[in-house]
């Protein structure tokens, strides 16, 4: 999916191969207030990846979705998705901040579900997920609603398009949300801690629809959870975090069974 | 004290021809207050401080001033640099104007109560600024900030008698000429009764309307 | 021109006028708006029904066309006069007061129903329940909606230079008359009353912080530079009781 920021400097990220690197922190550091909660943070996602951020809460995990999100800025560092800036431009060779439209360009590869699933209450099903396609793709409604239902379908609830959100479960809500994620198209997909609301017996429904996406698409993703097994099916790597930095990753058998760093084996022991 | 019949007889064509008035300034000055508090508000989350300052300056002064005085205002001096306007115009512009600076304190309520998941929703979609406010943020506020709203309709009511005092003759307006030429009593007792008899059924409409909304949200 | 003269000789004494409209009217709503508020609460329901009949019926009162009623209709029904200037006090202190009542009950109800147990196992008595336990707690919650209500009521006392009550309104009047200038006159006036309102806020918001430091609750701070000169304390709040719903939070 080309998009007008993309720009003739970034030759790789015409070429979606699996390996070529999709997202990349450079030095990154976050504060709020006097914490620090990210610093100096340095870590990239390759095309295809899951990579599974784990930690204690408070260790920077849900700041990184953010960040990339652009509901966050950083207040150091850089962030490139798919070989641009996401926050800055370059102008007569120097960084600069970057303006509205550039944000919104390279922010439309990405995608994300949130913990709370913030559907709008005042569309029902369809509507949440035919929203943005018509209105920021420029999509037909036609093409659009077609296009939401195979996609609501996908997550099982073809039988709720005419509902509100209110009329749905929590782990409906949440699927819807991953649907209206997907319309999208992004290359990167945040999921953002997205069965911590959910009651216990809805996660599993919702987790299954995720597991799905993840081995039938090539769809990258970045994953905050607290489901230790589910990062284990979909992982292909787990970066564990505390205090704002990344002490130890690995591929998820070796971060889950053999930890090396103390701090690893201290949080798993909490979760697992 | 005698309460005089024919009296009222007399007074009951002006009355009504006030209540016909009083209700087309209620019915304008709540059009003007409605948009133009909507203006405000949306105005009062610019992301440009030179936007927001102003506005805030210009609603707080508006807001914190008599609307009697803010009527003189407009009636003896906007006509020397711009045009003149009849005094019911002048009053419903002044109590639209007046008015708005309350109505943008319910719509910035309203918007303040729309979770920020809705926003982070909207930015995640990349949803444009104005679909997002027009799709997303106000359906949500306005549904709740109409009781609100309707309180300040009766609010207004109350108010309306003032453009009276320039010259626009709604109901009160018409009592007081009345009285004055016939030195009775009656209109300005009907006429008080009158907005009591309006307000009351009225707040309790809004009441419903309340209970009805906290209900279903 | 409007001269020196004129703001000497008209505005000086107007504006002193104003002040003890806003004082006089303001002290008799706050006793109304108590003594109606707490009746509201009453168990008995003759006196809540009675109560409530006063609030219905004040608050669906324009105080213009009262304020005319009090000076224009009484003489000619009662044989008997009234000095304007207490006609607008009672006028104004008479709504106000009813909206105030509604500010009364309200915080009167947020107190906790433990509080007044509290208070019948001690064996006070009602009305030493309500002077000792739950007024003083109910006070911080009342004070932010009063200083919208009394802005309201400064506004309210520009009414009162139509029954001919030579306050600052009216001298602006006289002079915009004498001078045939009518922008820096009425420019003058509005500023005014803003730095009126502006001054009275500055006095709620010490109030409030005292009030509250009393009952052991930590003292509001303004954060922003706009918190601290905006007027109104908490934007929606009180002004709910002002116009009709009442049903806030």
């Amino acid at each position: 999916m080309p998009s007008p920021a993309d720009t003739p400097r970034d030759s790789n990220s015409a070429s979606r191969a699996n390996g070529a690197e999709l997202v990349r922190f450079d030095k990154v550091t976050k504060r709020f207030g006097d914490v620090t909660v990210l610093d100096q943070l340095d870590f990239s996602v390759d095309t295809g990846k899951h990579v599974t951020l784990i930690g204690p809460s408070g260790s920077g995990k849900t700041t990184i979705l953010r960040l990339l999100m652009t509901l966050l800025t950083p207040d150091e560092g850089t962030i490139k998705v798919d070989g641009d800036y996401l926050n800055h431009e370059e102008r007569n060779g120097t960084l600069a901040k970057a303006g509205e439209k550039h944000v919104r360009e390279v922010r439309k590869k990405i995608g994300m579900v949130f913990q709370q699933f913030n559907l709008f209450p005042n569309m029902k099903v369809l509507r949440n997920v035919t929203e943005a396609p018509v209105h920021v793709l420029g999509m037909s409604k036609d093409e659009a609603d077609q296009r939401a239902r195979e996609l609501i379908e996908l997550v099982g609830l073809s039988e709720q398009l005419d509902k509100y959100p209110s009329q749905l479960s929590g782990g409906q809500q949440q699927r819807v949300a991953i649907a209206r994620a997907l319309a999208m198209r992004p290359q990167v997909l945040l999921l953002d801690e997205v069965t911590s609301a959910l009651d216990p017996e809805l996660v599993a429904g919702v987790l299954d629809v995720l597991r799905d996406i993840a081995h039938t698409t090539d769809i990258t993703m970045l994953v905050v959870t607290h489901e230790m097994s589910f990062a284990r099916d979909i992982s292909d790597a787990v970066l564990m975090f505390d205090r704002g930095k990344i002490v130890e990753s690995g591929p998820p058998d070796k971060m889950f069974s053999e930890p090396e760093h103390e701090r690893t084996r201290e949080f798993l022991s909490t979760v697992l | 004290m005698t309460w005089d019949w024919n009296v009222v007889d007399d007074f009951m064509p002006r009355f009504w021809d006030g209540v016909l008035l009083t209700l087309q300034a209620l019915v304008l000055g709540s059009l003007i207050a409605f948009s133009l508090g909507l203006v405000w508000a949306i105005a009062q989350r610019s992301r440009f401080a030179a936007v927001r300052w102003p506005v805030n300056i210009i609603t707080e002064f508006i807001r914190n001033t008599p609307l009697l005085v803010q009527l003189f205002f407009l009636y003896y001096v906007v006509p020397e640099w711009g045009p003149s306007l009849t005094s019911l115009t002048t009053g419903i512009i002044g109590l639209g104007l007046h008015y708005s600076t309350y109505t943008a304190e319910v719509y910035r309520a309203g918007i303040g109560g729309v979770p920020t998941g809705q926003w982070e929703a909207a930015t995640a979609l990349s949803l444009p600024r104005s679909r997002t406010w027009a799709a997303v943020i106000l359906p949500q506020a306005i549904r709740r900030v109409v009781p609100a709203l309707g309180n300040y309709v009766i609010a207004m009511l109350k108010d309306s008698p003032l453009i009276a005092i320039i010259g626009a003759l709604e109901m009160f307006g018409e009592a007081e000429s009345f009285s004055n030429e016939t030195f009775t009593f009656e209109a300005y007792t009907i006429v008080g009764i009158a907005f009591i008899l309006i307000a009351y059924p009225a707040s309790l409409l809004i009441r419903l309307l309340e209970r009805r909304l906290a209900i279903t949200s | 021109m409007m001269t020196e003269g004129m703001f000497t000789n008209y505005f000086l004494p107007g504006i002193w006028i104003t002040i003890q409209v806003t004082v006089f009217s303001a002290l008799l709503a706050v006793v109304v708006a108590f003594v109606i508020g707490t009746l509201r609460t009453s168990r008995l329901w003759i006196v809540r029904f009675l109560s409530g009949i006063y609030f219905e019926l004040f608050r669906g009162t324009s105080s213009l066309v009262l304020m005319f009623w009090l000076v224009f209709a009484v003489p000619l029904m009662f044989r008997w006069q009234f000095v304007p200037m207490y006609a607008g006090v009672l006028a104004l202190g008479l709504t106000y007061g009813a909206y105030g009542s509604e500010v009364v009950r309200g915080a009167l109800a947020a107190v906790p129903a433990a509080q007044r147990e509290a208070g019948v196992a001690l064996g006070f008595t009602k009305f030493q329940r309500l002077r000792r336990i739950e007024i003083p707690q109910a006070w911080p919650e009342m004070v932010p909606p009063f200083n919208n209500l009394l802005i309201e009521l400064l506004k309210g006392t520009a009414l009162v230079s139509t029954i001919m009550v030579a306050d600052m309104t009216y001298a602006a009047n006289l002079v915009r008359i004498g001078s045939n200038e009518s922008a820096p006159v009425y420019t003058l006036l509005l500023v005014l009353y803003f730095v009126f309102a502006f001054v009275l806020t500055r006095g709620m918001r010490v109030l409030e912080r005292h009030a509250k430091s009393r009952i052991g609750q930590a003292p509001p701070r303004g954060d922003s530079l706009w918190s601290r000169l905006t007027l109104r304390s908490n934007a929606g709040e009180g002004t709910g009781a002002l116009t009709a719903g009442g049903t806030s939070r």
